[in-house]
């Protein structure tokens, strides 16, 4: 701790040049935290998926729809619990910057399926009794405004209204879930299957995908198995998967953000490397007659490395914590205008990598020239050779 | 009978530039009593920072022996070495060496950052330091804060704070005018005279020399008498 002051003193022996590197770190690490949020945001789809759920799609598409009268055939399925289904709506409220998700489901059974979704009982049942009756998640509600009673209008873009393209909705519930981590991927608008099958246009009978809720989780891949082999051989086969891995294929058809994500950071980081390692370079260099008076006053070689290194890691993790610390400012009110992203935050794990990454970084750019200083020859520095 | 607190035995210094090897200190031999106060003069390129050098333990000698108190420093590694000059050298250089963006009393307590003391006895230390060289009102102020005389009483008050028995300077009023230099070599008299530090002075300058108690001339690496003959 005594001698802080005298790191701290050399950190700031060139204001300006200290503080556009610390404002690229910091932008860096921003950059960073704004990245993984999203990312751990993708992947959160993964982990909330149930164990015990299996999702049955089309072979050829997801955006192939299926059969509805498949439901009982599941349901028939050894292991099979209980099965339920949703389809993909893809209407627009108002304009298309107000996207978010709408699924005609089964309200009894997707809701039983759902139990992280937390919708009041008294809700539920309006729900089941309504029907043009929708529920949207609380994130949804604070965006726009909405309250139990509102009407939502809903254009159509793939499935008109038998007599338009409108499609009215009456709010009669809002739900949240059990996890409030997990409100970006419960980030939508349920409402009856029913009144949907009735009111399109084209497409009667058919569903989007269904969901399966089996016994017992050890057994889902020969239950998948013993789905598609039910199929097999109808004009609408189908692919049967885990929950987990029906989530992972539909956000790689977005690409792998996680490599994505990373390509970034490590060309910011490697870019940054170069950066502070020049100014740490240029640093020590100027100092050099500095460093060989506290090595004659009997700094030791060891005792000049670590200050030299004490002073890039001041540098590197304060910078660091800034940016990391403004993402953690910035990114709620950036989820909140993102649809799907609800509740996406800096979280603890990567506070702390982040943090990990700095002191890396900081030992990278701060070893060679704390080496260097460490082994000047006090003879030649103070004699400026 | 005075104590001897420097003893050099045939020192030779021989540095090498490139392809060329230069010899700085033919054999040179001296004692240094302690308590005195040592003026090492001659012409540049003589040796004598060389030989204010080793004699404070920042060099190496080629050849030889340097002994300062009981320690044979000549033979301790680039750590003990170190540790050496921690405990038992103060140093005066010609350009004041001190760090610019601490303030003076921050530069004066360097050296005592590698004590066991405390922050409040480490303070009283510097206080009393800046006290004896009449800087107790400047501990505050940043070197660019304080003039020549100034900031080289501020080096004298770091050189003293950890009590060595020795001072090393090196041109300590080459960068002075006269009344400031004269202030300054007054300083390091008290220090010798009254507080009992043994130094060693480099300058070119034969009132400077005055002030010392025994002058010693040095040409082509070699200790000569005041003719310029080799003694």
């Amino acid at each position: 701790m005594k001698f802080l002051p005298l790191v701290w003193a050399a950190l700031w022996r060139k204001r300006p040049r200290t503080l556009f590197t610390m404002a690229s770190i910091a932008v860096a690490f921003l950059l960073y935290g704004l990245l993984y949020a999203v990312n751990n945001a993708f992947n959160r789809g993964v982990e909330v998926a149930g164990a015990d759920r299996l999702v049955v799609i089309s072979k050829y598409s997801l955006t192939q729809p299926l059969p509805y009268s498949y439901l009982n055939e599941l349901r028939s399925i050894d292991g099979v619990e209980a099965v339920t289904w949703a389809s993909w709506f893809g209407g627009v409220y108002q304009e298309e910057k107000n996207f978010f998700a709408q699924f005609p489901v089964d309200a009894e059974t997707y809701l039983t399926m759902y139990p992280e979704i937390v919708l009041p009982e008294a809700q539920r049942d309006t729900l089941l009794r309504t029907r043009n009756g929708a529920v949207v998640a609380q994130t949804l509600a604070d965006r726009f405004g909405w309250s139990v009673g509102d009407r939502i209008p809903i254009q159509a873009s793939i499935w008109p209204f038998k007599t338009g393209n409108t499609w009215d909705f009456e709010l009669v519930g809002i739900f949240d879930t059990a996890d409030p981590a997990a409100r970006g991927q419960y980030e939508m608008m349920l409402f009856n299957h029913e009144y949907f099958d009735e009111g399109r246009a084209f497409g009667q009978g058919l569903v989007g995908w269904y969901i399966v809720r089996t016994r017992n989780p050890d057994a889902n891949a020969s239950i998948a198995q013993a789905i598609d082999e039910r199929f097999r051989n109808s004009t609408n086969p189908t692919k049967t998967d885990s929950e987990k891995a029906f989530n992972q294929s539909f956000l790689k058809q977005m690409g792998d953000i996680g490599l994505i994500v990373k390509s970034i950071l490590g060309a910011v980081f490697f870019t940054l490397l170069f950066l502070t390692g020049n100014t740490m370079m240029q640093s020590v260099r100027e100092r050099i007659p500095e460093l060989a008076v506290l090595k004659t006053l009997g700094f030791g070689e060891r005792r000049v490395l670590l200050l030299v290194l004490a002073e890039s890691a001041a540098l590197c993790v304060l910078a660091a914590m800034a940016g990391l610390g403004l993402a953690a400012v910035v990114l709620p009110p950036i989820a909140n205008k993102m649809p799907g992203f609800a509740g996406m935050g800096l979280d603890p794990q990567t506070f702390v990598m982040g943090v990990t990454i700095a002191i890396a970084l900081a030992v990278a750019v701060g070893l060679p020239p704390a080496l260097r200083a460490s082994r000047i020859s006090i003879v030649d520095a103070l004699a400026g050779r | 009978m005075s104590k001897t607190l420097i003893s050099i035995g045939d020192l030779h210094k021989t540095y090498t530039r490139g392809a060329e090897t230069v010899d700085v200190l033919l054999g040179l031999t001296l004692e240094v009593e302690q308590g005195e106060f040592l003026a090492l003069m001659g012409p540049s390129g003589s040796g004598k920072t060389t030989l204010l050098n080793l004699i404070g333990g920042l060099d190496t000698p080629s050849s030889g022996s340097v002994t300062v108190g009981d320690q044979r420093i000549d033979q301790l590694g680039s750590a003990a070495l170190a540790r050496w000059r921690a405990g038992h050298v103060g140093f005066v250089f010609q350009f004041y060496n001190l760090l610019p963006m601490l303030s003076a009393a921050r530069n004066v307590e360097l050296p005592l950052l590698l004590t066991n003391l405390s922050k409040a006895e480490r303070s009283k230390r510097v206080a009393i330091a800046l006290e004896v060289v009449g800087l107790a009102d400047r501990a505050r102020h940043k070197p660019s804060e304080l003039s020549g005389g100034q900031a080289q009483r501020v080096a004298i008050a770091r050189a003293i704070v950890g009590d060595p028995s020795l001072l090393v300077c090196d041109e300590p009023t080459g960068d002075l005018d006269r009344q400031t230099a004269d202030d300054v070599l007054g300083l390091l008299q008290t220090l010798n005279r009254e507080h009992g530090k043994t130094i060693v002075m480099v300058t070119h300058d034969p009132k400077a020399a005055e002030y010392a108690s025994r002058q010693v001339h040095l040409d082509k690496g070699q200790l000569v008498d005041s003719a310029g003959v080799a003694a």
